[in-house]
């Protein structure tokens, strides 16, 4: 029996043909022509007017094109695909716009002089040359560091008690610290306004605002850190274990050692989480115009108070300063964003 | 020669753990045990702080409308309720719900199924972006940037649904609405929700999305077949985790929002609450008495938010499990 050999050329039938490739800028070309016919010819103005139209006639173009070609299951398919690109498309215009905007207004005041000088003979409303934010500087690195040292050991013994003791409630800390992180702002400063304040009478300081922001610094700290523990494998535990050491130094020497990078990144994530936040700051460290070296006592200011006291006044000088606040404190989330992802991606201990 | 056996005699076996570790799990518990308290003493200062003007109003407290400080002089009394507040938290809240959590949605079935390789890592650092913006920067941008543009939307949807009671208009004054207040806590959602999201997609089956595609399924209707029904629950409960976040929203609200003690149902309208914006609107000038009132108020935020991230973390963890 003589056998034959069938040549089966390899097809990639998803590929687009050049047909389809034809038809679908045709499609794209007419979405464009038609909003520019439909805006220019037509009530519908402006710039919302255009993306409107553009938006609607992307839908109908897809959808109508899908259904000549193919069924209305296609025809759905491609409604939805271009509904989907357009939610995506949003969250990228509303990050532009914010990052862009905080450039335009907030750079042009932007010099190193602002780091020279406080607001404690300036006004406000004075020209942007006059004055400047460190005290706000010096307010925000004591009330974060102070935050960093209470809120690091915490939060990491909490992932700790979680991933490796796994004591009695550990589900329920679980629970509670996840919960803990939606906590609004405001009421961790409430909070320490009571306890700190109202009960053991002590005055508004950088401490306070410290402690506030610590409330708000754990939870970001535990879960990052339990997540960044239950990456590391359990062979490695076993392997301490097997030879003989402890559970103290297994952690200590072993699975604390792996997963360091993790740990970094949690710290700094919750920094950034923090060191940005107003509303408990409000409440606890007073505000200021002059440096205050002395975080104990004494009103205090911080980046996030200088841009809201500056929007407050509402003068045009004092809300470019606003602007050069937020400009400033951009560049310090985003550095510690960047750091964050840096140790993050260094050991690939995030997913 | 024999040789003499020693047997060493056997070590004792116990499941009881050295010194060292007994500390070491003292010192880890205790730590964890801080951060688990945290929040029952949270609750605990602030029902203790504010119980006095909660229980003086009573159920009052919850529905009045008033907020008004006592004036000897008069002989008028001190009357604090944060009814109208938290029905303007709510509404700005369901507003942030409707305008985010579709976007976030789109966005997370965008990264999941829809973006090619190159655009998708950007995509994710813009949303993780997003989400480390401080809350004060988006309200100054909501401020200057996005309110004269929402302003000119709302004029919009008032002239052409203006009908409809909600988008009906009793006064001209289309700034600082719940409508713009909800837009910006609809950006500030994005992110998270759009994460929750995408976490429980990814962990759709394979298998069944092959199976759905094998069938001669189209993108959607596997999506709509496959990825909806077993990630219901985790995009339900990341709404929820967003809609706890928007509830508590202060500052962002605070510079977008005009705080005012009525209940309306115009969204448009320049008129709305906060009860987290109000804590910081009154804090400043507040006596020892008003002080209470807004202990009360606090806690009150404290536990609706609570309530909500409790539920929220539940339908997610129940989710992820199954």
């Amino acid at each position: 029996m003589s056998q034959t050999t069938l040549n089966v050329k390899p097809e990639h039938p998803w590929k687009l043909t050049p047909k389809d490739l034809v038809t679908d800028l045709l499609g794209a070309l007419f979405t464009l022509l038609s909003t520019l016919a439909i805006v220019g010819f037509s009530p519908l103005k402006g710039k919302l007017g255009f993306a409107l139209t553009l938006i609607v006639m992307a839908i109908v173009t897809a959808t109508v094109m899908s259904w000549i070609r193919l069924d209305r299951k296609a025809a759905v398919n491609s409604s939805t695909t271009v509904l989907v690109y357009i939610a995506a498309s949003f969250v990228i215009m509303a990050l532009a716009s914010v990052l862009y905007e905080i450039i335009r207004l907030g750079a042009p005041g932007f010099s190193l002089s602002i780091f020279t000088k406080d607001m404690s003979e300036t006004a406000s409303d004075m020209p942007l040359t006059e004055g400047g934010l460190l005290h706000a500087v010096i307010g925000t690195a004591y009330i974060v560091t102070f935050a960093t040292l209470i809120a690091t050991p915490i939060g990491i013994l909490t992932a700790l008690y979680i991933v490796e003791v796994k004591g009695r409630f550990a589900g329920t800390v679980r629970f509670f610290v996840q919960a803990m992180s939606g906590v609004p702002s405001i009421v961790a400063g409430l909070f320490i306004f009571a306890f700190w304040m109202i009960q053991l009478g002590n005055s508004y300081s950088g401490i306070a605002g410290g402690f506030a922001l610590t409330v708000l610094m754990i939870p970001t700290v535990a879960r990052t850190a339990e997540e960044v523990l239950k990456l590391i494998p359990q062979d490695l535990r076993e392997a301490g274990l097997a030879l003989g050491a402890t559970q103290w130094r297994t952690v200590a020497m072993v699975v604390i050692p792996a997963a360091r990078s993790g740990l970094i990144t949690a710290v700094i994530l919750g920094i950034a989480r923090v060191v940005g936040e107003t509303a408990p700051l409000l409440l606890t460290i007073g505000g200021a115009d002059a440096i205050n070296l002395n975080p104990t006592a004494g009103n205090m200011s911080a980046f996030p108070y200088y841009v809201w006291k500056n929007l407050l006044i509402g003068s045009e000088n004092a809300i470019s300063r606003a602007w050069l606040g937020v400009f400033v404190l951009m560049i310090l989330v985003l550095i510690f964003f960047a750091l964050a992802r840096y140790f993050g991606a260094a050991k690939g201990s995030r997913k | 020669m024999q040789e003499k056996k020693t047997i060493p005699s056997p070590r004792k076996i116990t499941t009881e753990p050295r010194f060292t570790d007994k500390v070491f799990r003292g010192v880890v518990t205790s730590g964890g045990l801080i951060a688990g308290l945290l929040l029952g003493l949270i609750g605990f200062f602030l029902v203790f702080n504010g119980f006095e003007a909660m229980r003086s109003a009573g159920l009052s407290f919850l529905t009045g409308f008033d907020w008004v400080d006592a004036i000897p002089e008069n002989g008028q009394a001190a009357s604090y309720g944060i009814g109208a507040m938290l029905y303007g938290t709510i509404v700005t809240g369901i507003l942030a719900m409707i305008m985010g959590v579709p976007v976030a949605v789109g966005t997370a079935l965008f990264l999941s199924y829809y973006a090619p390789e190159w655009i998708k890592k950007p995509m994710v650092v813009v949303v993780d972006v997003m989400a480390a913006i401080p809350s004060i920067v988006y309200g100054l941008w909501g401020y200057f940037v996005l309110m004269p543009h929402a302003e000119y939307w709302a004029k919009l949807i008032h002239k052409y649904f203006g009908f409809i009671p909600f988008f009906d208009m009793p006064a001209p004054v289309f700034t600082r609405s719940p409508f713009i207040a909800g837009l910006v806590l609809a950006i500030m959602i994005i992110p998270i929700v759009t994460a929750v999201s995408r976490e429980v997609f990814a962990q759709t089956p394979l298998e069944r999305i092959q199976a759905a595609y094998a069938l001669g399924a189209t993108k959607w209707s596997m999506i709509k077949a496959v990825v909806f029904p077993y990630g219901r629950g985790g995009v339900i409960g990341g709404a929820m985790l967003g809609l706890g976040r928007a509830l508590g929203e202060t500052v962002a609200v605070y510079t977008v929002l005009n705080l005012v003690y009525d209940i309306r149902i115009e969204v448009l309208l320049s008129a709305g609450g906060s009860v987290a914006s109000m804590i910081v609107n009154k804090f400043g000038e507040a006596d020892p008495v008003e002080l209470q009132a807004l202990m009360g108020a606090g806690f009150v935020l404290f536990m609706v938010t609570l309530l909500v991230n409790f539920l929220a973390n539940y339908i997610i963890n129940k989710t992820a499990r199954e």
